[in-house]
């Protein structure tokens, strides 16, 4: 058939098929890019936290800090809390230690006994030392660090969290 | 090769029947009024299809329904738009639906052999008012909390039953989870599932009957 020819019912054939392909484009495409929205933000759970001005840290004597963590999932949030200790081992700023409070027997959190001189888990009675290594109990290995930190101008101790 | 795999799939399916029957049966002289049926199918195809698209993030619980709407809407890409056009269509379809019924009547088209057509028909209108006030309170935003009080109170309104409708609609004395939660079932599969099996039906009397004329000066 000569394009001239076109009878009037193959004309609104076609245009009905070019106007439907582009309304389905045209709703098709967001359509899919809301689906896969999820798949297309990014996953990166690592960020710098301040723990704490470096003035308020006493040489010797391990530092309590803790901070919770809020992981929003579309319209629900988590928070997970996590703390450690940092031990400045002199007026060196950058000479310190950062422990992650976990134990890593079954991940309770130890506490700092003067007395003792020792961290101690109160689940299973894990004793760990002033730098961290094992004195006692079950714990298979020494206290877990923080091993990227940084000082901001202000004299602010920051942390590098990293999802494990 | 593409028409010899077309005659194949033809022989099986009967494609070329299924065309002339549903597509190129023969219509009176008709006006844009005569467009309405399949101007309120596509509308319900339509908001199936967003329906269902919006599923994938809503959640039916008071805790979270309204956030996760707040989250379509400013979280997810094109999310006011799928939103949007369900909330539009809405509105639309139950105007398309009605003014579809419109028509039929001032046309005459409902009697002799289609009164059941229109019976259906009926149906389907009360089906998709049903939708319209299940979908309003899914929000769960005051404007849907109270007008769902006021509905399911008119609805109490009833002699001698009507505290037991209430009940029955809110699922308990109070708006509650319970009644998101059916209200719920209620707009995706139970009214959208009667809409479907009666629009089957429509369609089939409508095919086999064919439209009606519109009724001329003699009649």
């Amino acid at each position: 058939m000569p394009e001239e020819d076109i009878s009037r019912r193959g004309f609104f054939i076609a245009v009905a098929g070019v106007v439907g392909g582009i309304i389905g484009v045209v709703l098709g495409v967001p359509a899919i890019a809301y689906l896969l929205d999820p798949a297309f933000q990014s996953s990166a759970k690592d960020s710098w936290i301040s723990i704490g001005k470096l003035a308020d840290m006493p040489v010797g004597k391990p530092y309590p800090f803790s901070f919770a963590i809020v992981e929003v999932n579309g319209w629900e949030r988590t928070s997970t809390s996590h703390g450690g200790f940092v031990l400045r081992k002199s007026d060196n700023p950058n000479d310190l230690i950062i422990f992650n409070s976990r134990c890593t027997h079954l991940a309770c959190t130890v506490n700092w006994h003067a007395d003792a001189q020792a961290f101690i888990c109160p689940c299973h009675d894990g004793k760990f030392s002033v730098d961290g290594t094992v004195l006692a109990g079950p714990p298979p290995r020494a206290l877990d660090r923080y091993t990227d930190f940084r000082l901001t101008n202000d004299g602010t101790l920051e942390i590098y969290y990293k999802e494990s | 090769m593409w028409k010899k795999a077309y005659e194949w799939l033809d022989e099986r399916l009967g494609l070329n029947d299924l065309y002339k029957n549903l597509l190129d049966r023969p219509e009176p002289t008709g006006t844009w009024w005569n467009t309405l049926g399949s101007a309120s199918l596509f509308l319900f195809i339509l908001q199936g299809v967003t329906g269902i698209f919006l599923m994938v993030y809503y959640t039916p619980s008071p805790d979270h329904a309204y956030d996760s709407i707040n989250y379509i809407m400013n979280g997810v890409a094109f999310g006011w738009l799928i939103r949007g056009i369900h909330h539009w269509g809405a509105t639309l379809m139950v105007l398309v639906v009605f003014i579809h019924m419109i028509r039929v009547f001032v046309t005459a088209s409902f009697k002799y052999p289609r009164e059941l057509t229109w019976l259906v028909g009926i149906g389907l209108f009360i089906l998709t008012l049903g939708m319209g006030f299940t979908g309003y309170l899914l929000p769960w935003n005051q404007q849907s909390y109270w007008a769902t009080t006021v509905g399911t109170q008119i609805a109490g309104s009833v002699p001698f039953i009507g505290d037991f409708i209430l009940k029955a609609l809110r699922g308990g004395p109070d708006l509650s989870a319970l009644t998101l939660q059916r209200f719920f079932a209620a707009h995706v599969w139970m009214l959208p599932a009667a809409l479907a099996g009666l629009i089957g039906v429509h369609l089939y009397l409508i095919i086999k009957h064919g439209e009606s004329h519109f009724p001329s000066r003699q009649d």
